[in-house]
């Protein structure tokens, strides 16, 4: 009836400046960036490369699927699944005590934890590639030593994980053990471990759909797995050969997420 | 005597009914285990026993040779201009792409079923392949990471934001539906505000994962310091490439911690 009643209330009135101070923040980095960046140089002839891959990918060389030579897309395949799996294993049982240290329960020093979530970035920071070579220094080039790297690798971030879950744990269970009796070993069997293990086990099934990509890269550096056959067809220009690797880690890459992912979701 | 026949049973745990699904989990991951194992040629007392070989590079990389930090802050920075542009090149392709795949927003299953094959197959191909694709097309160069970059960033920004997007309150929309809004004007007023802060979010952890990433792009030519770092390989120069490893973690701590207070004011 009023006029006022026609107005939108006016809007609250905050300290909006350190909004604008980061946008601006974000704009100059941005600015900067593109600003010192070299000219965009790319080769004359990439448009005709790039062709050539596209036809290599919708013509892929079916004949190297499967040779029997232990060097076929399936073996090497099969190869790369097997050094994610047993990397992601010996990593799930390296975080464990990695976890206990770097967990932030209440009767822990803090200088504990601490050390410990700072050594996890750290080994999370390392590249995988450089630990990788210096396992190859160790036992050869070989799939053992990808095993090795996953293995290590894997850990900054899986201990990472665990430990999160060791923080967030409920200690309700825990306690209507002991008040109705139970031992110490009672409360990690019955409270702890049950409610501990699905979530370890989900958390070690992420890491594993991470170290399948992990274990495709680290065959550039001789490592074992498919990296290998990709890289040599990469150099050789061999465009048919890359377009069914591809296709190939596509099709391994999503039936494994899949697979892991249905797991986890029955898990939780 | 009674009472304690009577308490008896209460002294025990029910009894579990025997569970043959855990079983058979288990049987296959001993069987995966074993069969990885044979695969892979696992021989961990061999890696022990090369264990001083390993300790030996050990040994080089912590005495690290400082003098060469001068060389590396170039490529550094290189690095850190590659990730910029990158994460902002994807994020800005991701944004519209997402709004497209949600399917509170386009109703065509079909339309929204094929762009969501195509992001998930991007998502499958792992980062260091893709540069070494992309070099082989547009040649040695940063040029060549700041498209993996931008691509990667698509395949995540994308996944994340269409998922926020398909979990926002379907109320504006409606209102705005009644209203006679054009789908433009609902996703302007309905859609952007309930999800922008989200998007700053995900710009920003797609471009903390993407520092991470380019250092090591340039093993394959992609540019930054990754390149720094596979010539110091190559010449066993361990010493150098601890500073390399060294100088990467400090730009990494320093950019989470930046990244992390910014998207604080943000959101």
């Amino acid at each position: 009836m009023d006029a006022t009643n026609k107005k939108l209330p006016p809007r609250e009135r905050k300290n909006e400046w350190p909004k604008y101070l980061a946008w601006a923040f974000v704009a100059a980095l941005i600015i900067w960036a593109f600003v010192g960046m070299p000219a965009f140089a790319i080769k004359p002839n990439a448009g005709q490369i790039g062709g050539s891959i596209m036809s290599g990918i919708f013509h892929p060389d079916w004949a190297y699927v499967y040779r029997g030579d232990g060097e076929d897309l399936v073996s090497t395949l099969l190869q790369t699944i097997a050094i994610a799996f047993i990397g992601t294993f010996i990593s799930a049982i390296v975080s464990l005590p990695f976890a206990f240290w770097a967990a932030n329960t209440k009767h822990e020093f803090w200088l504990v934890t601490r050390s410990g979530k700072f050594l996890l970035t750290a080994i999370r920071t390392f590249p995988e590639i450089v630990l990788a070579l210096m396992f190859i220094k160790a036992v050869g080039p070989s799939a053992f030593a990808g095993v090795l790297a996953v293995g290590f690798h894997s850990v900054g971030m899986l201990a990472k994980l665990f430990s999160e879950a060791i923080e967030n744990l409920d200690n309700g269970a825990g306690e209507s053990v002991t008040s109705a009796g139970g031992t110490r070993m009672d409360v990690t069997m019955l409270a702890t471990i049950p409610q501990l293990l699905p979530e370890l086990i989900s958390n070690t099934l992420y890491r594993f759909e991470l170290a399948i990509r992990s274990a495709s890269i680290l065959g550039i550096v001789g490592a074992g797995g498919i990296g290998t056959p990709l890289i040599f067809a990469i150099s050789a220009r061999a465009w048919s050969r890359v377009g069914i690797i591809l296709l190939g880690i596509v099709i391994m890459v999503t039936l494994v997420d899949f697979i892991s992912g249905s797991i986890r979701k029955k898990l939780i | 005597m009674a009472d304690r026949k009577m308490a008896a049973p209460q002294m025990t745990l029910p009894k579990k009914p025997f569970g043959w699904e855990k079983l058979i989990v288990t049987i296959l991951m001993i069987a995966g285990i074993l069969w990885s194992a044979g695969e892979t040629n696992v021989d961990i007392p061999m890696f022990f026993a090369n264990f001083d070989q390993f300790m030996k590079i050990f040994d080089q990389m912590m005495s690290p040779d400082w003098s060469y930090t001068s060389y590396v802050i170039a490529p550094l920075i290189e690095t850190i201009k590659m990730a910029v542009i990158g994460t902002t090149i994807g994020a800005l392709v991701a944004a519209p792409y997402a709004f497209l795949v949600s399917r509170n927003i386009i109703q065509n299953r079909f339309v929204t079923g094929i762009l969501r094959f195509i992001l998930n197959i991007i998502r499958t191909i792992p980062d260091l392949l893709l540069a070494a694709l992309f070099v082989a097309v547009v040649g040695i160069g940063p040029v060549a990471g700041i498209i993996t970059l931008a691509i990667f960033t698509f395949g995540m920004v994308g996944k994340l934001f269409y998922e926020a997007v398909e979990t926002i309150d379907e109320g504006p929309i409606e209102a705005l539906t009644a209203s006679g809004a054009n789908k433009w004007e609902i996703v302007r007023y309905a859609v952007i505000p309930q999800v922008s802060s989200y998007f700053v979010s995900y710009f920003l952890y797609a471009f903390e994962i993407n520092v991470r990433a380019s250092t090591v792009l340039g093993y394959v030519g992609a540019g930054g310091i990754g390149v720094f770092l596979q010539q110091a390989l190559g010449q066993f120069r361990y010493d150098r490439v601890s500073i390399m490893v060294l100088v990467i973690f400090a730009v990494v701590l320093v950019i989470d911690y930046v990244s992390l207070k910014t998207r604080e004011v943000l959101m």
